[in-house]
């Protein structure tokens, strides 16, 4: 994949924001994140599977850091369209990634399932995290992916 | 406050969720239902997720604990009508529903109810006030 995104570039259709501070964020979130996905003409599976993934980044968002800013983009690359999601905040940072990554580890009383769930619906996933400062998600899902 | 409306049908409450619900409007229902159980006696617990266009980890725990909720209290729960999109989300995200039963539709979920509490159709009989047969 690595190989590919140095031959191809990922050009940003078009360009939409939403600032997430509250649990009733989540819906009207989620609703735009669809209209994005409908406008490239995602396919219903696909929009239901990115759409789930948002929704569970925003709701760790919450849980986490109380909130956060959500970029929501529509790309291209090559032939491929799709909708990248940027989660940012400013919350306590991720300690040790590859153990929140793993399957059924929770730090939160949830089940555990969050971000290794969350990524094996999208096509692209990417954290950073500094502790103490934020994370950062960006997550990709193609139209025909 | 909002809240999904229960409705009961002889043993059984019957929900039908119509809207995609915020984490409070969750949290309500499934305390009503168990509520619900507990005050009607209700043997059975029928949720209709067919308008749902996603259940994210969330809506699925809540719906767990419906279930699990309702079996402690002697009621069997059964989620009917999920749409293709979303089972095939929701096995991919690892979400299995354990402790719920699942019907394609209101009409199989019923039946599957009514099986499921079959044995005591004595008992139904005798509560002439509940009987919907």
């Amino acid at each position: 994949m690595m190989k590919m995104n140095q031959k191809l570039m990922k050009i940003v259709l078009n360009k939409d924001s939403m600032r997430i501070e509250k649990e009733q964020d989540v819906v009207p979130f989620r609703n735009r994140v669809k209209e994005n996905a409908v406008k490239i003409g995602m396919g219903v599976v696909n929009q239901t599977k990115l759409i789930t993934a948002a929704s569970e980044l925003v709701r760790n968002m919450l849980k986490y850091a109380g909130g956060g800013l959500v970029l929501i983009e529509a790309i291209t690359e090559g032939r491929d369209s799709g909708i990248r999601l940027t989660f940012q905040d400013k919350g306590p940072g991720i300690k040790d990634i590859s153990l929140a990554m793993k399957d059924g580890f929770s730090s939160g009383k949830s089940l555990g399932i969050g971000l290794p769930g969350t990524r094996r619906l999208v096509n692209e996933f990417d954290i950073k995290s500094i502790f103490g400062e934020g994370t950062t998600v960006s997550i990709i899902k193609w139209k025909n992916g | 406050m909002d809240r999904i409306p229960i409705l009961r049908m002889g043993h059984f409450l019957l929900v039908t969720i119509q809207i995609d619900l915020y984490d409070r409007l969750a949290t309500n229902l499934e305390s009503d239902l168990v509520q619900m159980v507990n005050k009607t006696g209700a043997r059975g617990v029928l949720i209709d997720i067919s308008a749902l266009s996603i259940v994210d980890s969330f809506m699925g725990r809540i719906l767990g604990n419906i279930g699990s909720m309702s079996k402690i209290m002697d009621a069997e729960t059964v989620v009917v009508g999920m749409q293709p999109a979303v089972a095939i989300t929701l096995i991919e995200l690892g979400l299995e529903l354990k402790g719920v039963h699942t019907a394609l539709n209101v009409e199989r979920g019923m039946q599957l109810l009514k099986e499921r509490i079959g044995s005591d159709d004595e008992d139904e009989s005798e509560a002439d006030e509940d009987s919907f047969e």
